[in-house]
């Protein structure tokens, strides 16, 4: 299968002059159409950088990215984002929001009745898929935030995207409401079948998504390491308890240690401690 | 009830902000009624009633106040329609900031009394030199804070609407004008506020009407009551029109006023 997302020897620096940062350095990775990706990974490492790379957020400053095969030269409609939060507008309610990209040009162009119902049946549809039909008037500050993430959801996926890219999208819900959202995301995947890049601190929730986890390093943000998941496509909670699934993390978890360059907190203490404390 | 920023029940509330009003007024009749105090420096609330009265019933009083709030709105509106496309601009893109920020933070802090002069000079004495002076007196500090209210528009907010497809100028419309809404519509209700308190300013350029302007004379000619008539009537315009801009945001964005 044709790669859907291909990155070749991407760089980043952040910063003018003394100031420069290398935020990522030769980064090289596919990603097959359909297929499910997790990244993690030390703070620093990039991850976040590297999916706003391929949203078109922030330009590379070295490599390659194409997807679908044509260079990405900024956002557009096919790769969709999910940011952690703040991102959907309070001023609409839940199905206003989830509607908003037919407010945008490329969606009225040559609009024919049957496109308007097209979209009204599309957007009831997304509604059901995140289980917030009773929910359609409400303003979003009335929602939880578990479910503020499911409008978001609904709304990126309403413009049918290729790609869709989660920036921790469930970085601040409580675990429940985590679980939900897990089981949540992976039918969007399986009904919708987008590609799905999704970066998380979260390793369990890592392995429990992908099809592929990603782990990236820090200074200069890099990808160390590539592992694939195995379990069967259909996941369930339960596989969390599995030996494949516990090793796994163990294994990953001991990376991100090692590559994070910085220890424990210890080690930091003694980097911010610049002498003067007695011992 | 000392808690820090603890509850209060709305009676007590609003028994405790009619008392904000009555003790002031009961300490300044105690004031005004004591013995040997000089009406000129000092004159009774019923003093003051009464120069309401003769103010409306033997001068102009509705044409001052007409005339007043009349300057007042319009260098309001003239700052509001210019301030705000370039507050928008300023606080979404960042050439425009460096070209205008420094420049509007300067100007700021110049005083608008100082102007008189110069406007009288490139305006003349005309009704347009009153709402001149308004206009310097709010324009560039309504600019700076509606940028400063573009500003703060959840990045978030911003970067959903370009990876769903918006283009520049839908982004701008759709999301960051309606984002910043609320907020900008403080910023109108606060620097109407200033707008007032640059009126008697205004009306130092050769008014012959006005409530800034009838409180000058009443200096002149002592009429202390007259003073505090007009500063009262300024005061009491200023709080209805600050309702009513409160009453609007209530209307216009329901859903910052839901009661969980």
């Amino acid at each position: 299968m044709a790669d859907k997302i291909s990155i070749r020897q991407v760089g980043k620096t952040f910063g003018y002059g003394a100031h420069q940062v290398e935020a990522l350095k030769g980064v090289d990775l596919a990603i097959a159409d359909n297929e499910f990706v997790t990244f993690v990974g030390a703070s620093g490492c990039g991850k976040s950088t590297l999916l706003r790379i391929i949203g078109g957020l922030e330009w590379h400053s070295a490599g390659t990215l194409e997807v679908d095969g044509r260079p990405v030269d900024g956002p557009g409609a096919d790769r969709a984002m999910v940011f952690q939060h703040y991102s959907l507008y309070p001023w609409l309610n839940v199905l206003e929001n989830i509607k908003f990209s037919r407010q945008l040009r490329h969606g009225r162009e040559d609009l024919t009745s049957a496109d308007v119902e097209a979209a009204a049946g599309r957007a009831d549809a997304l509604l059901r898929l995140v289980g917030l039909s009773a929910a359609a008037a409400a303003w979003p500050n009335q929602l939880s935030g578990g479910m503020q993430q499911r409008v978001a959801i609904a709304r990126a996926l309403m413009g049918r995207p290729q790609v869709l890219l989660m920036d921790e999208p469930f970085g601040a819900l409580d675990a429940q409401t985590r679980e939900v959202m897990h089981d949540l995301i992976l039918h969007v995947h399986k009904l919708e079948k987008p590609t799905i890049a999704f970066v998380t601190h979260d390793v369990e929730e890592a392995i429990y998504l992908a099809d592929r986890v990603v782990l990236m390093a820090p200074r200069p943000g890099r990808i160390d390491s590539i592992y694939p998941v195995p379990l069967p496509a259909e996941r369930d909670q339960d596989m969390k308890h599995s030996p494949e699934f516990l090793r796994l993390k163990k294994e990953i978890l001991a990376r991100i240690k090692d590559t994070s360059g910085m220890q424990t907190d210890q080690d930091m203490l003694d980097r911010l401690n610049l002498g003067g404390v007695p011992t | 009830m000392w808690a820090i920023r603890g509850p209060l029940s709305p009676r007590a509330y609003w028994v405790l902000a009619v008392l904000g009003l009555l003790v002031p007024l009961g300490l300044w009749w105690l004031a005004a009624s004591g013995e040997g105090v000089n009406k000129v420096f000092m004159p009774s609330p019923l003093d003051v009633f009464n120069r309401l009265v003769t103010w409306y019933s033997e001068d102009d009083l509705l044409d001052d106040v007409w005339v007043s709030v009349w300057r007042v709105t319009a260098g309001f509106v003239l700052s509001a329609v210019i301030a705000l496309p370039l507050g928008l601009l300023v606080g979404t893109f960042r050439p425009v900031q460096a070209f205008l920020e420094p420049l509007t933070d300067f100007i700021r802090y110049m005083p608008a009394v100082a102007f008189i002069p110069l406007v009288m000079l490139w305006v003349g004495i005309e009704e347009s030199s009153k709402i001149a002076i308004i206009w310097i007196g709010t324009f560039f500090q309504m600019m700076l804070m509606m940028a400063e209210d573009v500003r703060r528009v959840p990045m978030a907010q911003i970067e959903a609407a370009q990876t769903m497809g918006a283009t520049r100028s839908e982004t701008l419309r759709l999301v960051i004008f309606q984002s910043a809404k609320p907020a900008l519509m403080d910023t109108l209700r606060v620097t109407m506020g200033w707008a007032w308190t640059y009126l008697v300013v205004a009306e130092l350029v050769a008014a012959n009407s006005g409530l800034g302007y009838s409180i000058l004379k009443a200096q002149r000619f002592l009429q202390t009551d007259k003073i505090f008539v007009g500063i009262i009537l300024i005061g009491l315009i200023g709080l209805v029109m600050d309702q009513l801009f409160r009453l609007a945001h209530r209307k216009a964005f329901p859903w910052l006023y839901l009661r969980s």
